[in-house]
């Protein structure tokens, strides 16, 4: 049995009970003991005084890629989840886009049995919605969820036959779980490798149009429409999809929403000079498509902040933009990237920030956490944000260094990440402070 | 129980059931489930646990092989895991059900041997009853007078006007 850990004096932020003073959060034998002011410390009891730092339920991130099994050269579920612990995420899904797919529930288990041999974040996986991610037969929702699949998404992948998606959608609905969907219309995405504008025009590239994510974002909601199912629309990146999400909520459709620290932050700009550690699927986008997103996340149009965390060899980056992977390693520099630029920048209150990055993500999947109420498991993340740190990938937790924030100074991380009432964050072992 | 989207079974057995004043329920996957279904006056099950607790009789309906290649459910063998007519599930109800099936049976897909063979099965009366009404039916189509047919007069010296 772990020690009693008493957390002194922080300012506690908990969006599920519209919680923001400065208190004390006590745990005990894995849950939320007590949350108040002036708490006695049990015998043993681990004591921190966390004063001047914010307390939250553990972030969710409802979107990353591990990468195991078959690419654990790139990251493995042991250092995806440390990568997670260090960014502050007490819970992670992964996608199902590993290698063999995970589309049937003995690879939905090993993904569990990995997890728990970690011990770190808890993972969440998303299962595949068709067998193969090949867009033809269903895979078998009822039992990967049996196994412990929260979803199911083909995410890498779009799916491209409609057919599929409104078969999905209606499936789904007997388990009670989302079907998750990366929105880009095949056929007009096809050979692009950045947001088509003014900037690939510039340099040559060919471009990938909004309107391939809009098409599919559309047709998403009148499926979701049809079916009565749940969609969900992972990393959002136009002003065009935000309106149409807008519309879709107010009708009633069942649609939550997703967007990454980076279509929040970066503009098709960064992938001057070829940088390829700007190349990401959805491509960064435009100036007023990021102040669209911006809005929608304020006003809870889009639900929540994943980070789509993509690890890739160094080496796969250093290649021609045309040649490169798409994607961000993105679980260790969310928090600081959001607060920085969101608290900071004036658009997100600091509670708005944690709502959407624990409270919102649970709620949009449905999932356990994001709440510090006693009797809740122990999820609690406490986050520096007055730490202003340099972003360096050469001391990220995850096996892969590509971030197109390298050499940014940043403004909060987190300073213990306790999961059912562990300390994850920071373990043994070398530290990124 | 099962593929109403494709069944002529439940399409007539709704409306004649609703008319001599019995509750209906319909219960399968929702890729098998007809838009509006509802509106006939049938109330719907989206898990067979919620069906079995509130039915006193089922009728399951046979899943036909098609419907897999087709796309509407993964695998007959998910199929029969989460929509079977399992022994184990009917002993959670909370009364005794009465099962029915208009064959011909997928035994291990949507109905278990147990329950098909089980004390409480009506299967193989529902499927003798179901070939002579059939047959009374074409026989009254086809212009057939009952009242001049021999077996319709009863045992002789009978009541024949």
């Amino acid at each position: 049995m772990t020690r009693p850990l008493l957390l002194q004096g922080g300012r506690v932020i908990d969006p599920s009970r519209s919680l923001d003073q400065t208190m004390d959060v006590l745990i005990q034998d894995g849950k939320i003991a007590a949350v108040g002011t002036g708490l006695g410390s049990p015998d043993g009891a681990d004591v921190r005084d966390v004063r001047g730092k914010v307390v939250a339920p553990g972030l969710l991130d409802v979107h990353v890629h591990l990468r195991e099994p078959g690419n654990e050269d790139v990251e493995t579920i042991a250092s995806g989840t440390r990568a997670a612990a260090a960014g502050g995420f007490t819970a992670v899904c992964a996608m199902p886009n590993t290698d063999p797919v995970t589309d049937n529930q003995a690879a939905v288990g090993f993904i569990v049995r990995q997890a728990a041999r970690a011990g770190l974040t808890r993972v969440y996986p998303i299962g595949a919605i068709s067998v193969g991610q090949k867009g033809e037969q269903l895979s078998e929702f009822g039992e990967m969820v049996g196994a412990g699949a929260v979803a199911v998404s083909d995410d890498g992948k779009p799916v491209a036959s409609s057919h599929m998606m409104r078969t999905a959608l209606e499936y789904a609905q007997t388990f009670g779980i989302p079907v998750a969907d990366h929105c880009e219309e095949p056929t007009l995405a096809a050979g692009g490798v950045m947001h088509e504008g003014l900037v690939a025009t510039r340099l040559g590239l060919k471009g990938i149009p909004a309107a391939a994510e809009e098409i599919m974002v559309g047709r998403d909601i009148l499926l979701a429409e049809l079916t009565g199912g749940h969609v969900h629309l992972c990393h959002m990146s136009t002003r065009g999809s935000v309106e149409l999400i807008r519309r879709a909520k107010e009708r009633g459709v069942r649609v939550t929403a997703e967007v990454t620290p980076h279509h929040l932050t970066l503009t098709d700009l960064a992938c001057e000079g070829y940088d390829t550690q700007a190349k990401m699927n959805p491509p960064l986008r435009e100036a007023a498509d990021v102040a669209a997103l911006r809005a929608a996340l304020k006003d809870g149009v889009i639900d929540c902040i994943a980070s789509d965390h993509a690890p890739h060899a160094y080496d796969a980056k250093e290649a021609a933009f045309d040649d490169a992977p798409f994607g961000v390693a993105g679980l260790e520099t969310a928090f600081g990237v959001a607060w920085t630029e969101l608290v900071e920048g004036g658009v997100l209150t600091a509670a708005e920030l944690i709502a959407r990055m624990s409270t919102a993500p649970a709620a949009a999947l449905r999932l356990p956490g994001g709440s510090l109420k006693p009797g809740a498991p122990a999820d609690v993340v406490v986050l520096d944000v007055t730490a202003r740190w340099t972003v360096d990938p050469v001391t990220f937790f995850s096996k892969s260094r590509n971030t197109p924030f390298a050499g940014r100074t940043l403004t909060g991380r987190a300073a213990l990440t306790v999961v059912g009432g562990t300390v994850v964050h920071p373990g043994e072992g070398p530290s990124a402070a | 129980m099962g593929d109403i989207l494709h069944s002529r079974v439940a399409r007539s057995n709704i409306w004649g059931l609703l008319k001599l004043g019995a509750e209906v329920g319909v219960c399968g996957p929702a890729t098998l489930m007809p838009r509006g279904i509802e509106e006939l006056g049938v109330c719907r099950f989206r898990r067979i646990e919620e069906a079995i607790e509130w039915a006193d009789v089922l009728n399951v309906l046979r899943l036909q092989l098609e419907r897999m290649e087709r796309g509407f459910i993964p695998s007959l063998r998910e199929y029969y895991r989460v929509f079977g007519v399992t022994q184990e599930r009917l002993e959670r109800a909370p009364r005794q059900l009465t099962i029915m099936h208009p064959g011909p049976m997928n035994r291990g897909v949507e109905i278990d041997s147990r329950v098909a063979d089980g004390s409480h099965s009506v299967i193989l009366a529902q499927v003798t009853n179901g070939v002579a009404v059939r047959m009374a039916a074409l026989y009254l189509l086809a212009g057939g007078r009952p009242e001049l047919a021999d077996a319709a007069k009863g045992p002789a010296g009978g009541a024949s006007e």
